[in-house]
């Protein structure tokens, strides 16, 4: 129920509202979540609301992790 | 959008190579329970990881006694019950939403509270009760939705709130000795809203690890991996494996329509019994909008169906198959407890994904 799925805003409305598209489905969505989006933005939708932009930072967190991860690999009794 | 890169071959070598004892985890949403079926992903463990499902899905952990509540509002007359479609063959104790319609109710299937609320505006002769379900991923578009009802005055409006907060649920789930958590596999959508810091006491006062994750194979890999890590590295702590949605912070607008609107109370959960604080309620000027209180029906224990183990489930004490009635007198055509139903939960997706039912697959 938590499912949320991307869609790139491809046009803004009045009210908060906005069109936006999940491949070649169009939809109208709310805004009100997340104020200041633009056309060509992806945001992530769930039950008819954009509840975040998606970013294109994949972040630091990961790749401390794999750096981490690989230390471990080489050295069984860490 | 991007996804992390890593191949799930690669990502499950890595975790092959860093697990160095048996360790449980435990994811808590309905769509990583789905997703890791759907891609085959316990084939691709380590054999001594145990990963079982816990009360992801917000369907499946409404109790018998909300869902009966839901049931005595839509029989009213000249009520308009707007529900989301996964709770319409969820049974009460006596039926369900979708038998109630056949009888005459006037139930209908909604996407989005916004349109609960465009059906209130559309037939000012009736009232319109939306039946507000779901996790804090959910939660705020009832708010938004609730704030624009009062700023237009809004009267044969209501919410039936049923909303629920993870976290109380997994402070509840960690203090299982029966389960001895290693770690939580975070839900990365309610994570969207909440950010990291609402989960901070379990690593910090309970030494769980947590790390927050997507949906495909590479992050629900990467979760676990990140999991994995922070056990044998003994530094637990809250991660988010999600970083192109989840943000540190979470969505505060959310949550700050979240506060104006809700307030927290102790609410029964399916399996899980009451838990403190866990469930958002309407009080104050907002209590007007409250369905329950406006039409005078309450929420009262209710017992689940006879030899239903959805609470042993959604506990993650039992895997479906374990069940009695499983793919018996259970089935996602005939179900019996919410788990089969709605199609996150644990028992449709073993039903759906793993029809023998096989126990020697729990892992």
């Amino acid at each position: 129920m938590c499912l949320a799925v991307p869609h790139r805003i491809t046009r803004l409305l009045e009210d908060g509202m906005a069109v936006a598209a999940a491949g070649s489905v169009e939809t109208e969505i709310r805004t009100d979540l997340v104020p200041g989006v633009s056309e060509g933005d992806l945001v992530l939708v769930h039950a008819g609301f954009a509840i975040e932009q998606l970013q294109d930072d994949e972040g630091q967190e990961i790749e401390e992790l794999w750096a981490e991860v690989r230390r471990l690999s080489e050295t069984p009794d860490a | 959008m991007r996804r992390s890169g890593y191949d799930p071959e690669t990502l499950s070598e890595a975790l092959k190579a860093t697990i160095d004892r048996p360790l449980t985890f435990m994811e808590v949403c309905g769509t990583h329970t789905v997703s890791i079926f759907r891609q085959g992903l316990r084939s691709m463990f380590p054999e001594q990881l145990r990963l079982i499902s816990g009360p992801g899905c917000p369907v499946c952990v409404t109790s018998q006694g909300e869902i009966d509540a839901a049931l005595r509002l839509a029989a009213k007359d000249d009520i308009v019950m707007a529900t989301y479609g996964d709770m319409l063959r969820v049974p009460g104790s006596s039926g369900s939403l979708q038998e109630q319609r056949a009888l005459g109710a006037n139930v209908r299937v909604v996407t989005s509270a916004a349109e609960a609320l465009d059906i209130a505006v559309r037939n000012p002769e009736r009232e319109t009760v939306f039946l507000g379900v779901g996790f804090e991923t959910t939660a705020p578009a009832t708010a938004v939705v609730l704030e624009q009802a009062m700023r237009a005055d809004i009267r044969n409006f209501s919410v039936l709130c049923l909303h629920k907060a993870v976290p109380p649920a997994l402070r509840t789930l960690a203090c299982d000795p029966e389960l001895a958590i290693d770690g939580f596999l975070l839900p990365g959508h309610v994570s969207v809203i909440l950010g990291v810091e609402p989960y901070r006491f379990l690593a910090d006062e309970m030494h769980i690890a947590c790390s927050i994750a997507g949906f495909e194979a590479d992050d629900i890999l990467l979760g676990l991996l990140d999991l994995v890590r922070q056990v044998r590295t003994d530094r637990p702590d809250v991660r988010s494996m999600y970083p192109r949605a989840v943000r540190p912070e979470g969505n505060p607008l959310a949550r700050e329509s979240m506060d104006r609107v809700f307030g927290r109370t102790d609410r029964e959960w399916r399996g899980l019994g009451v838990i403190p604080l866990s469930g958002f309620d309407l009080q104050g000027e907002w209590s007007q909008f409250d369905a329950l209180e406006r039409f005078g029906v309450s929420v009262t224990h209710a017992p689940p169906p006879p030899g239903c183990a959805c609470g042993d489930i959604l506990r993650g004490r039992l895997d479906p198959p374990e069940c009695p009635l499983f793919g018996k007198t259970c089935t996602p055509a005939s179900p019996v407890g919410p788990c089969m139903v709605s199609g996150e939960g644990s028992c449709a997706a073993w039903y759906r994904y793993n029809k023998g039912g096989n126990a020697q697959c729990r892992i």
